[in-house]
């Protein structure tokens, strides 16, 4: 009887994988479970606006989408990502919100010959020594987005930074970022815990350390949690927050009016305005009801990126020439046009953004000043990839 | 940095008090009715969730949480009366296993209700303040609101184990289920009860959570686990146990991980030393219950004596 | 273990000799090669797991932890450039060992709940302690080379991997059959029913416990090496206490205290893990699979109320039944 369960379980497989079609398979990962759910959540929804965008054909060939749920955690990514190479053979294997989970799959998907595409996560790790021709990136690197509000802070004076983040790859960018380019002085440097849900000791040490401003990198649902209590500690109005992948799209309708006025850096608003940009803001907010985030808008550049790449190389099955092609740039982001460093990271603007109530009662934010135009990232120098 | 220390003694009488609620109704399922109950952790999430959407509904925080307690309440005893009372004569193994089960299911039901991302709600206006415990340390209002509350369980179960004849009838069916049971007792009542009462509190501990930070499927896991750590700590069966050790836990906890990373700074990288703080701060925690259970192997306040 | 009923292993292990086989017959992708070789590895923990919870009656909570030592055993040594698995594997046993014994002499002197209770602590306890090794990746993990063993096999080839992993199962198997039919089995066993009994008899018990507990403890560090190779990755989330459940979940529903029912316990629940997701998506509808996890909970449940024999008791009665 063993045997027959096994031979019925074998011919199940059979069935489920897929055999010898020239369809155009991609793999998309992000976290749709735990307090980063709300991130995956809309990563999902602009992908499948991008799906809409484009007819739900990359390139205009048959496609199919697998989507994973990598809940956060490194080893669930690398078995995910394991299986939609060797089991789906994706073509391109997207998305992944965390740097951590990135470094864990970057080997083994581009040792694979698969594409790997980041909608969002940038670690350094990967972007200099360790740069592969596979691996490519449509969001930005980790360390640019603080490095435009540590010139902010540099150019306005303000002294006596706290500087708090996560533990891990991305939170060590972060930082290094802003103390590249703030050299005051620093009030203290804390990295609390990935996935943290309650910061009351943190601010607690924080108070003692008297800062003049707080620098803070908390994303998704730990940035919620940490603004709450920030501000049910009454530190809201003594010390001002400056922050990085905090205040968003994300965190806004929780937030609500507690973080009005705060200042942060981003490569994208939902204000930018190109034709792109207000197509995509517009069919969004029509299909889903909220406003979209950064990481929205970044899956959908990631759609409309594969998409220009396999029409542009005129197929799937040369695998140079998606590269040449994707090398290109040009394609229609709501970013405006980007194009792509020697390290396979793009080269863009970074604005300052500020955290409003709009005039229909949302909350959201505005671009209020360009940091940097066309800025590429500090680790293209160590990537020994030319073309 | 004296202040910082009273400030952090706070945090971890918080944390303590929340453990608190968790493990008495922990301790005296586990020491009346000999029962291994994983899925406790489960009941804090049902808690929660029934809060945050009975708040949502009524638009009044208070009333949330009086109408959620009853809900929970009635969860406990749905659970015990469905699934653990076919329990009770078997093995811990078979506890173990079903109860795990039973935490797979909850947090399932709880994904497909309310979905697998967290949910965030809000304070009441007069609570996201706060008040100053001590001349210049703003302490959260909420957070003292939770010690108090935690406090005042924490006598209202004292007063209730010691003074009433419930009370009298459960610290029986600690001490010796059988007797009790020989002598008249309705031990299957008592049971649900119990039950009953340790899924509220429970319950209750997830209701204050989750304005403090959120609530999402598994959040009770972790807290289960040090749960275990403080019943086994205070001795299986005692609620003066167990409110003794979560305070410590709590205490060890917090101060743990805000002041050995500051001692390892001084040693190793900022980051490094973030790093491994907490964490060594979370094995000192398992240190401490090993060490106590070699000096008294059934704990501090053991409430077995049959 | 009866004669009758090793007709199940016998056909078990000649089955899992002919996966690969049959895989490439079948012309499917070496996904499923690789799939099987996981069951086998986590089918060894599951097994070792056994020798002490069926024939020992010691409920061990915190199993997971010899996988994790076993792992990152593998893991360092690959960091630091060893890949030489005639070093890691002898290296594995040792600290496997180490750590058993300390775990062991510390828990065995309580029983009961607090025995399950200090397992699991102590499990926690290792897993922690990973977390905070910041140097190899604390709670990311890092990733691991495959063993070199001097030529004699290359572990990168899947078919080769696949069978010297089943060549190790194979041969723990009959090392632990070896062991529970000595005599040595017979006290342990004994102890499993009535400790008292063997302690009036003479026997010092708390000795013979801690020695299959640290056997024990060994075997599953060999299979949590032999993950970490497999995996190409060690981080600490393989000691969480939920896999330590998965792996005594793994042993009822096989069929405790037979030695190979956690292996067909093994196969069961990782393929379950696998094809229960689209099974419900088929049957039921799309989108469906995702709550696989809310099937598991009540099918354990009811495993434990009613078919607490797990599979291989339901083999054994099949067996009989034809005459």
């Amino acid at each position: 009887m063993n045997k027959k369960i096994l031979g019925v379980l074998i011919v199940f497989g059979l069935v489920g994988s897929p055999l010898y079609a020239e369809k155009v398979k991609v793999g998309f990962m992000t976290t749709l479970s735990g307090p980063a759910g709300i991130i995956g959540k809309q990563m999902k929804h602009a992908f499948q606006l991008g799906l809409d965008h484009i007819g739900n054909a990359f390139g205009g060939m048959e496609s199919s989408v697998i989507y994973g749920d990598d809940q956060r955690k490194p080893d669930v990514a690398k078995q995910l990502a394991d299986k939609m190479v060797k089991k789906h053979q994706v073509h391109f294997v997207t998305g992944v919100i965390w740097s951590n989970l990135l470094v864990a799959i970057h080997g083994p998907v581009t040792r694979s010959n698969t594409f790997l595409v980041s909608a969002n996560a940038g670690p350094s790790t990967v972007a200099g020594k360790r740069c592969s021709e596979n691996f490519f990136n449509v969001s930005w690197q980790n360390d640019q987005t603080p490095e435009a509000m540590g010139k902010y802070l540099q150019d306005n004076g303000i002294n006596n930074v706290y500087l708090m983040a996560p533990n891990y790859q991305a939170g060590k960018d972060m930082l290094a970022g802003v103390q590249r380019y703030y050299k005051r002085k620093i009030s203290g440097k804390v990295f609390t815990k990935l996935g943290q849900k309650d910061f009351q000791a943190e601010i607690s040490t924080l108070r003692a350390s008297n800062p003049g401003a707080v620098f803070v990198f908390q994303p998704g649902g730990m940035g919620i949690n940490f603004v709450k209590q920030y501000n049910q500690a009454g530190l809201m109005g003594s010390v001002p927050l400056y922050t990085a992948f905090t205040v968003d799209a994300v965190s806004l309708p929780a937030l609500k009016g507690s973080a009005v006025g705060v200042l942060g850096t981003q490569t994208w608003s939902p204000d930018l305005d190109n034709p792109v940009n207000r197509r995509f803001v517009r069919d969004f907010r029509k299909k889903y009801g909220y406003i979209p985030s950064f990481y929205a808008a970044q899956s959908y550049d990631l759609v409309r990126f594969i998409d220009h790449a396999i029409r542009v190389a005129g197929g799937i099955s040369d695998r140079d020439a998606l590269r040449d092609a994707m090398r290109l740039g040009g394609y229609p982001s709501t970013r405006g046009n980007l194009r792509f460093n020697n390290n396979h990271f793009p080269i863009q603007n970074f604005y300052l953004r500020e955290a409003v109530k709009d005039s229909d009662g949302s909350y959201t934010t505005k671009i209020i000043d360009t940091v940097f135009t066309d800025h590429g990232d500090n680790y293209a120098k160590d990537c020994r990839m030319k073309w | 940095m004296g202040l910082l220390l009273i400030e952090q003694a706070f945090n971890g009488l918080q944390f303590g008090v929340m453990l608190f609620l968790i493990a008495a109704g922990l301790t005296l399922v586990f020491g009346i009715m000999d029962l291994v109950n994983l899925s406790h952790g489960s009941l804090v999430m049902v808690g929660a969730y029934l809060a945050t959407t009975l708040i949502e509904w009524t638009g009044s925080f208070l009333l949330g949480i009086l109408f959620a307690l009853p809900a929970t309440f009635l969860v406990g005893v749905v659970v015990e009366v469905l699934v653990l009372r076919t329990l009770y004569e078997r093995d811990h193994l078979d506890q173990v296993l079903a109860t795990f089960g039973l935490i797979l299911f909850f947090n399932e039901v709880i994904r497909i209700v309310w979905g697998p991302a967290s949910l965030y709600s809000g304070l009441p206006e007069g609570l996201s303040g706060h008040v100053e415990i001590l001349p210049g340390v703003p302490y959260p209002t909420f957070r003292l609101m939770i010690i108090l509350a935690g406090l005042l369980v924490a006598v209202l179960i004292y007063v209730i184990v010691a003074k009433t004849r419930l009370g009298m009838l459960i610290r029986a069916g600690a001490s010796n289920r059988e007797m009790a049971g020989a002598l008249g007792v309705n031990i299957r009542m008592l049971f649900t009860l119990v039950f009953g009462l340790g899924a509220s509190f429970a319950g209750l501990a997830g209701m204050m959570l989750g304005p403090l930070t959120s609530v999402e499927p598994g959040m009770g896991e972790p807290l289960l686990i040090l749960s275990f750590v403080v019943i086994i700590i205070g001795g299986i069966g005692s609620i003066r146990g167990a409110f003794i050790a979560s305070i410590l836990v709590g205490l060890v906890d917090t101060l743990g991980r805000v002041f050995l990373p500051m001692l390892l700074r001084s040693m190793v990288a900022d980051s490094t030393a973030d790093g491994v703080g907490p964490a060594l701060a979370s094995m000192l925690i398992y240190i401490l219950m090993a060490g106590i259970l070699v000096i008294r192997p059934r704990g501090l306040f053991p409430a077995r004596t049959g | 273990m009866s004669a009758d009923k090793l007709w199940i292993t016998w056909a078990g292990m000649a089955l899992l000799a002919l996966i690969p086989i049959l895989i490439q017959v079948f012309e499917l992708p070496v996904f499923y090669t690789e799939m099987f070789c996981r069951i086998m590895i986590l089918a060894l923990a599951a097994m070792s797991l056994d020798l002490i919870l069926g024939f020992g009656g010691m409920v061990s909570f915190g199993h997971a932890v010899y996988l994790g030592i076993g792992s990152y055993t593998v893991g360092i040594f690959s960091f630091y450039e060893i890949d030489n698995g005639f070093i890691q594997f002898p290296a594995t046993l040792v600290i496997c060992g180490i750590f058993a014994l300390l775990i062991g002499m510390m828990s065995l002197r309580t029983s009961g709940v607090y025995f399950i209770m200090i397992t699991l602590a102590f499990a926690q306890m290792v897993f922690f302690l990973g977390i905070s090794l910041e140097e190899f990746g604390g709670d990311d993990g890092m990733p691991v080379y495959r063993s070199e063993f001097g030529g004699w096999i290359d572990l990168n080839d899947p078919l080769s991997f696949y069978y010297f992993v089943f060549a190790i199962l194979l041969l723990l198997l009959f090392l632990c059959h070896r062991i529970i039919h000595s005599r040595f089995g017979m006290v342990l066993q004994g102890c499993k029913s009535n400790e008292a009994r063997m302690q009036a008899l003479g026997f010092p018990t708390y000795r013979y416990k801690l020695a299959a507990f640290v056997i024990s403890g060994m075997i599953c560090g060999i299979a949590g090496a032999l993950f970490a190779n497999w995996n190409e990755f060690v981080s600490p989330a393989i000691m969480h206490w939920t896999r330590s459940g998965d792996l005594l979940i793994m042993v009822i529903l096989g069929g405790m205290g037979t030695l190979f029912g956690p292996v067909l316990g093994t196969v069961l629940f990782l393929l379950l893990e696998e094809y229960l997701p689209e099974w419900m998506d088929a049957l039921l509808f799309p989108g469906a699979g995702e709550h696989w996890m809310g099937v598991m909970g009540p099918l354990l449940i009811l495993l434990v109320l009613f078919a607490r024999g797990g599979i291989h008791s339901l083999l054994g009665r099949l067996r009989i039944r034809n005459g």
